[in-house]
């Protein structure tokens, strides 16, 4: 398979392009995230030609901040996914935690107790999941689907109307808008304290997985758990760990969520859960666990989003299409990861 | 002596049915009502056409669909897979049958409504082979393909009505749900006769068996002969079918699809009346009887929470507490903990040969 053409090698410096080759080819891995890096490019690109301004300023901030929340489940579903289990419980637990929060804000807690407690009911859900999955033998999927019903079922019967914050609540101050570069009209570059959370939170991760000895037991008890168990990796902390990270992250994106939208709802995030797996999946972590790139999900969940700016400015796809476009895409990457997998083995 | 001990025997045994204490609970509601309400258990038998009429006659209607897709679900765990997509595929079956029942405008016609039936089930029945399929050929986990499923069925049933919740009028689909035969609800014959048919078919040829060996070592089946692709894509596309049955049930009592609520969280009850007709969530055993009775609790229990004027936003959780005090009473650790007379394995076994038995298992 010869992978240097002649219109390859006059777009790219010779030298770069043939060190990515060489990395390839010892880490066939890497192929699926970098499809999504390239996928992602061309998605930028087809958006820019076809209905012009995606590759301006305000339109990537909006990326930004509307899919930090996403990004910060996702970092926790790949958490989760590398060990070879499953989190189908982030969007159940963004409803139950929004709900609560605001509603406990709306009784006059004092708001930061308030957001305290919207990540901690993340934490707690994690908690059960994990306890379930590593000491009673119950499979993740369903243990974390169980978390799913409870927690919807409970954000149900606190409210089953939008709850709205205060407009003057400080919770709503983490979804304001900063304006970082003042560009002409409307062009500018903003953030929100939600960004940066997200931003901090992919930081960390990264430097969690790839930097930490509890990060190199993550991969290996998704590589194998026998093997790592008898290696002496803490494999019980390392699992019970994973869904409490997924959980707490699920409660700190309900919080970003909810500080952008002043609204707490119980049907919020249905879906949620397939968004966060796709996201991670697109990225290039392997569903059985092992491989992955917590940067590669992150670059999934704005594929996701970029998906759905791309939907909106098309006009001609009815919404209702979009979870059976994100399922489509899912499988796309699903089929490739086996490929590549396969002639891995080989 | 020895006939005190059979006897006892016989009482233990049906204790340790998981069935059995289904059967108590669904009691214990029936009871819980009839102490709120002294007249709730009573029938009567309507004068005019010999009908039974009353509570108890409700729940068996009710239970219906559940019993559907609680028996589709319990073959489907036996594989060690689950199918998360029961719910889409009933609203999806609904929706098919009601755009067309509306388009035809017939609403005396039975051919009209064959159609509509026949059609909703194939639709249902490719759900299945899709999930199938993902399952089979692509190697995907089936919590990962029927969860897509879940989610790209509800809007492939938006798409279908066009995001409306689309009602008909044909009286020969409606007697299916609201109609009586020999003075029972026809929805709870007629499902109580596919579960026969059903359990006959799986009971009777080595269908069951099979599906049974690829749940307990799907390796070991398959040196054993058994083709998992055929047997799988067989269970998948049965719990497509009946989830479409079901979907008829539920659309059929007020002739609407509701393109949001129809079957929402419905692969909640089947997995729930799954588990506690005694079916192990491990895969490798299925007791179809269980889950029917399963189904008749939950049936009860909605009933009984709708009765007693709980607010109903509280069921899923209750259920989910359920399923999960289920999955500890089915753990090795809890099963080891209480149940003294089968501890042949010490409590806490070394968890590194118990982790290495599990992988020589899956590899």
């Amino acid at each position: 398979m010869s992978t240097m053409t002649a219109s390859d090698s006059t777009t790219l410096p010779v030298t770069r392009w043939q060190r990515l080759t060489r990395s390839l080819r010892d880490n066939p891995s890497m192929l699926p995230t970098l499809a999504a890096v390239a996928l992602f490019a061309a998605m930028l690109i087809y958006g820019e030609l076809a209905y012009g301004r995606i590759l301006q300023l305000n339109t990537m901030s909006n990326l930004l901040i509307n899919n930090a929340h996403l990004v910060i489940i996702a970092v926790g579903m790949t958490f989760v996914i590398l060990t070879g289990g499953i989190d189908l419980s982030v969007g159940a637990v963004i409803a139950l935690s929004s709900v609560a929060g605001v509603m406990l804000a709306g009784a006059g807690v004092n708001p930061w107790v308030a957001v305290l407690a919207m990540v901690l009911i993340g934490t707690v859900i994690g908690a059960i999941s994990g306890v379930l999955i590593q000491y009673f033998d119950v499979q993740p999927f369903i243990a974390t689907l169980a978390m799913m019903f409870l927690a919807r079922g409970l954000a149900s019967m606190l409210s089953t109307v939008p709850q709205r914050l205060d407009n003057d609540s400080p919770i709503r101050e983490l979804g304001t808008p900063i304006k970082l570069i003042d560009g002409p009209k409307v062009n500018d570059l903003v953030i929100t304290v939600g960004v940066v959370v997200a931003v901090v939170v992919v930081i960390a991760a990264f430097f969690v997985l790839h930097r930490t000895r509890t990060g190199r037991t993550v991969y290996a008890v998704g590589g194998s758990e026998g093997s790592a168990q008898l290696m002496g990796l803490p494999v019980h902390r390392t699992k019970l760990s994973v869904y409490l990270i997924s959980g707490t992250l699920a409660g700190l994106a309900a919080v970003v969520y909810t500080a952008r939208l002043g609204i707490g709802q119980n049907i919020t995030g249905i879906g949620w859960e397939l968004d966060a797996i796709a996201a991670t999946v697109i990225g290039g972590t392997l569903l059985t666990g092992g491989a992955g790139y917590v940067l590669g999900s992150v670059v999934g969940a704005f594929v996701l989003g970029l998906m759905n700016v791309l939907i909106t400015r098309d006009g001609s796809i009815k919404p209702e299409m979009v979870t059976i476009i994100t399922g489509g895409i899912l499988l796309v990457f699903v089929v490739l990861q086996r490929a590549v997998t396969s002639r891995q083995r080989e | 002596m020895s006939a005190r001990r059979a006897v006892a025997d016989r009482v233990t045994g049906l204790v340790r049915k998981q069935w059995f204490w289904a059967l108590v609970a669904i009691l214990v509601l029936l009871a819980i009502n009839l102490v709120n309400d002294p007249t709730y258990l009573s029938v009567t038998v309507n004068p005019q056409n010999g009908n039974l009429v009353g509570n108890l006659v409700d729940i068996l209607r009710a239970s219906a669909p559940i019993i559907m897709i609680a028996v589709g679900m319990s073959l489907v765990i036996a594989t060690r897979g689950i199918d998360l997509s029961v719910g889409s595929t009933m609203v999806v079956s609904g929706a098919v049958s009601m755009e067309f029942l509306k388009d035809a405008n017939s609403p005396e016609s039975v051919g009209v409504a064959a159609a509509a039936i026949a059609m909703a089930l194939v639709i249902s029945t490719l759900i299945g082979v899709v999930n199938g399929l993902l399952i089979t050929v692509l190697g995907l986990q089936p919590f990962i393909s029927t969860l897509i499923m879940m989610l790209a069925g509800r809007g492939v049933a938006k798409v279908i009505t066009s995001g409306q919740n689309t009602n008909a009028r044909n009286d020969p689909f409606q007697w299916l749900t609201n109609g009586y035969v020999l003075g029972l609800p026809v929805v709870f014959v007629l499902a109580l006769a596919l579960v026969g048919l059903l359990a006959l078919v799986v009971r009777r040829s080595a269908f069951g068996l099979m599906i049974e060996a690829i749940g307990i070592n799907p390796k070991a089946s398959r040196m054993a002969g058994i083709r998992p692709a055929g047997i799988l894509m067989a269970v998948y596309m049965l719990s497509g079918l009946l989830a479409g049955i079901a979907g008829i049930f539920a659309v059929g009592s007020v002739m609407t699809v509701d393109v949001s609520r129809t079957g929402y969280q419905m692969e909640l009850d089947a997995i729930l009346a799954v588990v506690i007709g005694g079916t192990s969530l491990a895969g490798g055993k299925f007791y179809m009887g269980g889950a029917v009775i399963g189904s008749i609790l939950i049936a009860t229990l909605d009933k009984t929470i709708v009765f007693l004027g709980i607010p109903a936003s509280a069921t899923p959780a209750f259920k989910a507490v359920v399923i999960v005090a289920l999955c500890l009473l089915q753990s090795q650790r809890v099963r080891s903990a209480f149940g003294r007379r089968r501890t042949s394995v010490p409590p806490t076994a070394t968890p590194t040969a118990a982790v290495a038995a599990k992988e020589g298992v899956s590899a």
